[in-house]
């Protein structure tokens, strides 16, 4: 059986920024459907006692909650380590001081970009000032700091001037993330999909970085799946290390798996997280290997990438059993070929919002 | 990044802490988004490393300990591991006052 390690804690999706690559789905959660304190308790309760050590404290931004210091505390009462992944919007010294003591550990902040007009520009808002000054409280409370940055086209290019800046802002770890294509990301994908020549320039610049910076600053560069060859294992592989709980209670997963419209996620509300894990439909659909089909079934990497992404394989081909179309074996290859070299004009963002629900392109 | 040698010193990243988790039985490494789950041997090297021992006296203090052969070439592979992963560090000096 598998123990999960990590659970990832979305605990709203409301949020002041407006970015076009949200992971959140475009189906945004209303704050009326939000667990309560006393329901995120018992889930983190239940988190541990299942094997959880890893808690994500997301969103959405989580400090739009007025509980997040509470929970930090019960989360930190049962062991968990706890990394609360904000914005930094809303993050005041006072809040900040008590999420301290409550005994949260690791904070991680997102910068847009080092260009303050492209920077305004995704984040749908002036946010730039609020989190360097946020930067700043965590760097001088102590906590272990992680900034973590999403790359498309319009950063992608500045990568050398981004871990500069993160190193000025004194962060311990940064994490490069290029875009990957869910949720209103997917949406906005032909507006995000860097060209062939960014990417190859910025990987070189980031590896540069992690060695220089190897002594202070751990730098992660996550690379853009559809300019590989083969699917990243997505977690380590369906319900085996990694769970989310969306604000509602629907737990997941992986936090793009409410693409998969034929799957239905059962909530915390209604049964034990431990149940959802071990048991339920969703959680066992894609365990193991037994629902692949060629070319992976017979794949010497299916137990490296565990056939790519399921919930990318749905979104793009219609089938959540199919291989994940980034990997070349596979006649789906087409579609993300086809999306790279299409992004070559320029296309306006569309916003999250979270009475908007836009229609699929 | 310094390779890891028997004379290096080597400390755990200042954010990663060791465990024990009840539900697995288990000593555990956890760290800003990761867990390494260890097993008695990687528990009992990594109970040592400290930021003043060298690999050498790790050795020598498990060797006594547990009245094993020298097991210096095992930790040099074992936490050479772990620098690869940026959760051990290594120092070739003494620590400074």
């Amino acid at each position: 059986m598998s123990v999960p390690t990590t659970l990832l804690a979305e605990l709203t999706h409301r949020c002041p920024l407006h970015c076009p690559y949200c992971s959140n789905p475009t189906k945004l959660i209303e704050p009326s459907s939000e667990l309560t304190t006393d329901d995120w308790k018992r889930v983190f309760t239940q988190a541990r006692e299942l094997g959880v050590l890893q808690l994500g404290l997301s969103g959405g931004e989580p400090l739009v909650r007025a509980d997040v210091e509470e929970l930090a505390g019960h989360a930190r009462g049962l062991g968990l380590y706890t990394t609360l992944v904000t914005s930094g919007v809303g993050l005041t010294r006072g809040r900040a001081e008590k999420l301290r003591d409550a005994g949260l550990e690791h904070i991680q902040i997102s910068l847009q970009d080092t260009d303050e007009t492209t920077a305004d520009l995704v984040a749908g808002m002036k946010a730039v000032r609020q989190k360097t000054a946020a930067a700043a409280i965590v760097r001088e409370l102590g906590f272990a700091f992680s900034i973590n940055v999403v790359l498309h086209r319009a950063n992608l290019d500045r990568v050398g001037e981004i871990i500069e800046y993160a190193a000025s802002l004194g962060a311990d770890r940064l994490e490069l993330a290029n875009t990957q294509y869910y949720g209103w990301a997917l949406e906005n994908r032909q507006a995000l999909m860097p060209t062939r020549a960014q990417v190859a320039a910025a990987a070189a610049v980031a590896e540069e970085a992690a060695r220089k910076y190897a002594a202070t600053m751990q730098v992660l560069y996550v690379l853009p799946d559809y300019f590989e060859a083969t699917p990243k294992p997505c977690y380590g592989g369906w319900g085996k290390f990694y769970f989310v709980v969306m604000p509602d209670g629907r737990t997941l997963p992986c936090h793009g798996a409410t693409h998969i419209t034929t799957m239905t996620f059962d909530s915390v509300r209604d049964r034990s997280l431990g149940w959802i894990w071990n048991e339920s439909p969703a959680f066992t659909a894609f365990r193991g290997d037994d629902w692949m089909r060629e070319p992976c079934r017979t794949c010497d990497r299916r137990t490296l990438d565990f056939g790519g992404c399921r919930c990318q394989a749905f979104a793009l081909t219609g089938d959540a059993r199919n291989a994940d179309p980034v990997c070349t074996l596979t006649p789906a290859r087409a579609i993300i070929d086809t999306a790279i070299a299409a992004a070559e004009s320029h296309i306006p963002y569309r916003y999250r919002h979270i009475t908007l629900t836009p229609a699929r392109p | 990044m310094a390779e890891l040698s028997a004379s290096s010193i080597p400390s755990l990243w200042k954010l990663a802490r060791l465990e024990f988790d009840p539900v697995r039985n288990q000593r555990v490494l956890l760290y800003p988004e990761g867990v390494v789950l260890l097993n008695d041997t990687g528990a009992a090297i990594l109970d040592l490393v400290d930021g003043r021992r060298s690999v050498e006296a790790i050795a020598a203090d498990l060797k006594q300990r547990y009245d094993c052969g020298d097991i210096t070439g095992d930790i040099v592979e074992y936490l050479s591991g772990l620098v690869a992963q940026n959760l051990v560090r290594v120092r070739l000096e003494a620590p400074e006052a």
